[in-house]
């Protein structure tokens, strides 16, 4: 007897392969060279001629506090940093969708969504330089960059159910990496948020590698929102090197979520243009200058700057100005920071538990006494 | 007062803080409906809804993050680990975000979380679920990580930690469960963290002790008393941080020392006793201070555990090698 049709299908290994492989088309509303190419998911964003220039302010903000970053590490006068030159679409165009009662879960790479959020400039200098006053987190319904990548998932995940259990009308987002998509807690946290219809939306920032390893080499999945599926989350491809399709992927997830429909994954195809970290990382040891030539073209400002431009909603000009206002506010930062009194050694054992032991105590007598 | 096991304590400790506070959440495998594995949220689901008290999908690692993120929603989560051996899973979770959680935020944030979970052997479980693991713990700083040998401990050290805003890792003897009674006084009371406890007074040696290892070292003291050997027994309750000045004051009175615990010997909370005695209180001894501790080998599950486990026998040998010591 002949198989049914429906069993055909299921020993079918080509085809799930190709069903997967087509399940996922990206999103994209502004393309390479400036244009919209899809004029209702314009509308759907909703972006105010404010909006657009606030966003594209909040992207050249994240351009140049990168570039000024960059020099700082490489003067020494930063601890650790991982560039963000590229992906200021993924990160940035992103996070504005989301509200400021919002939760913000990131990676160690996106500084720039904290401080939009609210953490002081000089903050991030001395969380990267290992100072603990840059830890202070007050006002900011945000986490610390997340060292070890996938936990933001799973924190995310009980931000989002604690969210739904108070019954307030926001989120909690997450952002990692290609490579962190590897991690047991990326699926655990996607999970842990489907199991409950908890309020998330969690990014994976696909920039083509971890370090130096690709993403051809982290999983044999056809996209990495087929990840996001398996946790049964809807989960999008965006190109994240568009603002408004970032933004509009964004916003209506947020809602989804906020609606009581549980969590969304959104996979953006971006790219890191810089190397992984300033840390000694060389990327013309695993990849090509053309390739990152290619990739450079794609890069969002050079995008949004056209279709603004051809709006008359920006300029060179503005455009300059506005760099010399972020870079006197990176000066103002770094200042600050410079100023920022040296930490102390009792003031580390103190930190660590709100009512210390006895040996603890007497290290904290003993430092003190010392005045460390 | 009303006899009761220790399991018992324990659910009666989780009711009261669950009525106490509203922000205390319980969640992990099976707590629901079920009401755990061994019963220790028995009911509690069915008193203070789904809402409060529910299953986890079964992944460690999630539950520990998923305890760290309620707290941003100012909830005091209790999490339990169906096992202590399957928190490796979860080492991240403890060891590397609620323990630096305080210190990372630069005390802008609390981590008032509670782990809950059974440890210990004898009682012929599956491989990897009988470990004594607290000497990792108590290797990481920003961890509080609390071991009741008593129905009457359990209740009161677990609404203690359950008050605290450092994250506390709350151990439960598996094979006490339901193998012994006490008396436990009713309503919510409190027992201070980071106390010891003498729970039995003497003159001629010390044993220091906890978790499930107390027992065995009071039924030791009887049979060495039967003996002429008057022994003090020691319940740390609290393994990190130490007590260090009930320790010495009883190291001060007798001159004489065995530490007993369950893990294995290499490094682990014995080990730490010891070296603290050294330190500080060396000029009291009048003997080496002996250990009792098992193997330096893997948990051999089942069949052999109690074999392998530390005995009341290895105990006594001990002490008497101690108090005869010149």
């Amino acid at each position: 007897m002949a198989l049914t049709d429906d069993n055909k299908q299921v020993l079918d290994f080509n085809l799930q392969l190709e069903r997967q492989d087509t399940s996922f088309p990206m999103l994209q509303v502004l393309n390479n060279d400036g244009e919209i190419v899809d004029e209702d998911a314009l509308k759907r964003a909703d972006l105010s001629d404010d909006q657009l220039v606030e966003l594209m302010k909040q992207m050249v903000f994240s351009r140049t506090l990168h570039e000024r970053s960059s020099k700082l590490a490489k003067q020494g006068r930063l601890g650790f940093y991982a560039p963000t030159i590229g992906e200021e679409a993924s990160q940035i165009a992103s996070n504005y969708a989301f509200d400021k009662g919002d939760w913000l879960f990131p990676g160690y790479r996106d500084i720039p969504q904290l401080v939009m959020k609210g953490w002081p400039i000089y903050k991030a200098f001395l969380w990267s330089r290992g100072h603990y006053e840059g830890n202070e987190f007050e006002d900011v319904n945000g986490w610390m960059p997340q060292i070890i990548i996938g936990a933001q998932y799973v924190e995310a995940a009980g931000a989002a159910l604690g969210l739904k259990k108070r019954g307030l009308p926001n989120v909690a987002y997450a952002y990692t990496g290609d490579g962190g998509t590897s991690q047991g807690d990326f699926y655990e946290g996607m999970n842990f948020a489907g199991a409950y219809k908890a309020p998330a939306v969690f990014f994976s920032q696909n920039n083509e590698y971890a370090i130096s390893t690709p993403r051809t080499l982290q999983t044999c999945a056809s996209h990495l929102a087929a990840k996001g599926w398996a946790a049964g989350l809807p989960s999008l491809v965006v190109d994240g090197m568009d603002p408004i399709a970032m933004y509009l992927a964004a916003k209506e997830a947020r809602q989804w979520a906020i609606d009581g429909n549980g969590p969304v994954f959104i996979e953006t195809i971006t790219n890191r243009l810089g190397p992984h970290s300033m840390s000694g990382d060389d990327p013309l040891r695993y990849r090509t200058q053309d390739e990152i030539d290619a990739w450079t073209k794609k890069e969002p400002l050079i995008r949004f700057r056209k279709y603004l431009e051809s709006r008359d909603l920006w300029s060179e000009d503005i455009e300059n100005d506005w760099i010399d206002v972020v870079n006197s506010q990176i000066d103002d930062g770094v200042k600050e920071a410079d100023g920022i009194a040296k930490q102390k050694i009792s003031d580390f054992i103190e930190q660590t538990l709100e009512v210390p032991g006895q040996a603890a105590q007497e290290q904290i007598n003993k430092f003190r006494g010392e005045g460390k | 007062m009303a006899k009761k096991t220790y399991i018992q304590a324990i659910t009666e400790a989780q009711d009261l803080a669950l009525a106490n506070d509203e922000n205390v959440l319980i969640f992990g495998e099976d707590v629901g409906k079920n009401g755990g594995v061994f019963r220790a949220t028995d009911g509690l689901q069915e008193k203070y809804g789904e809402d409060r008290v529910f299953n986890t999908p079964l992944a460690e690692s999630g539950i520990g993050g998923m305890a760290i993120g309620l707290t941003t929603q100012n909830y005091r989560p209790i999490m339990e680990i169906q096992f202590f051996g399957f928190v490796y899973e979860v080492m991240d979770s403890i060891a590397g975000q609620m323990a630096r959680g305080r210190f990372r935020f630069h005390g802008t944030r609390k981590f008032p979380i509670v782990v809950r979970s059974p440890y210990g052997g004898g009682t012929k479980t599956p491989e990897m679920h009988a470990d004594s693991l607290e000497g990792l713990m108590a290797q990481t700083p920003g961890l509080r990580v609390v071991m009741p040998a008593t129905p009457e401990d359990a209740k009161g050290l677990l609404l203690s930690a359950v008050e605290s805003d450092d994250p506390v890792i709350f151990l439960e003897n598996l094979r006490l469960y339901r193998s012994i009674r006490g008396e436990v006084p009713e309503g919510y009371y409190t027992t201070p963290l980071d106390k010891a406890k003498v729970v039995r007074e003497g003159n001629d040696a010390t044993i220091i002790t906890y978790g499930g290892m107390v027992h065995t070292s009071l039924a030791a003291a009887e049979e060495l008393a039967k003996e002429g050997i008057d022994v003090e027994v020691v319940d740390l309750r609290t393994v990190s941080p130490l007590d260090l000045d009930t320790i010495g004051q009883s190291v001060e009175k007798t001159g004489r020392v065995v530490v007993a615990q369950e893990a294995q010997r290499q490094a682990g909370i014995g080990a730490m006793v010891m070296s603290e005695i050294s330190e500080r209180f060396i000029m009291s001894l009048k003997a080496p201070i002996g250990r009792v501790a098992a193997p330096d080998s893997v948990y051999p599950f089942a069949l052999a555990e109690n074999e392998w486990l530390p005995k009341e026998d290895d105990i006594i040998e001990k002490v008497k090698e101690v108090v005869n010591f010149d």
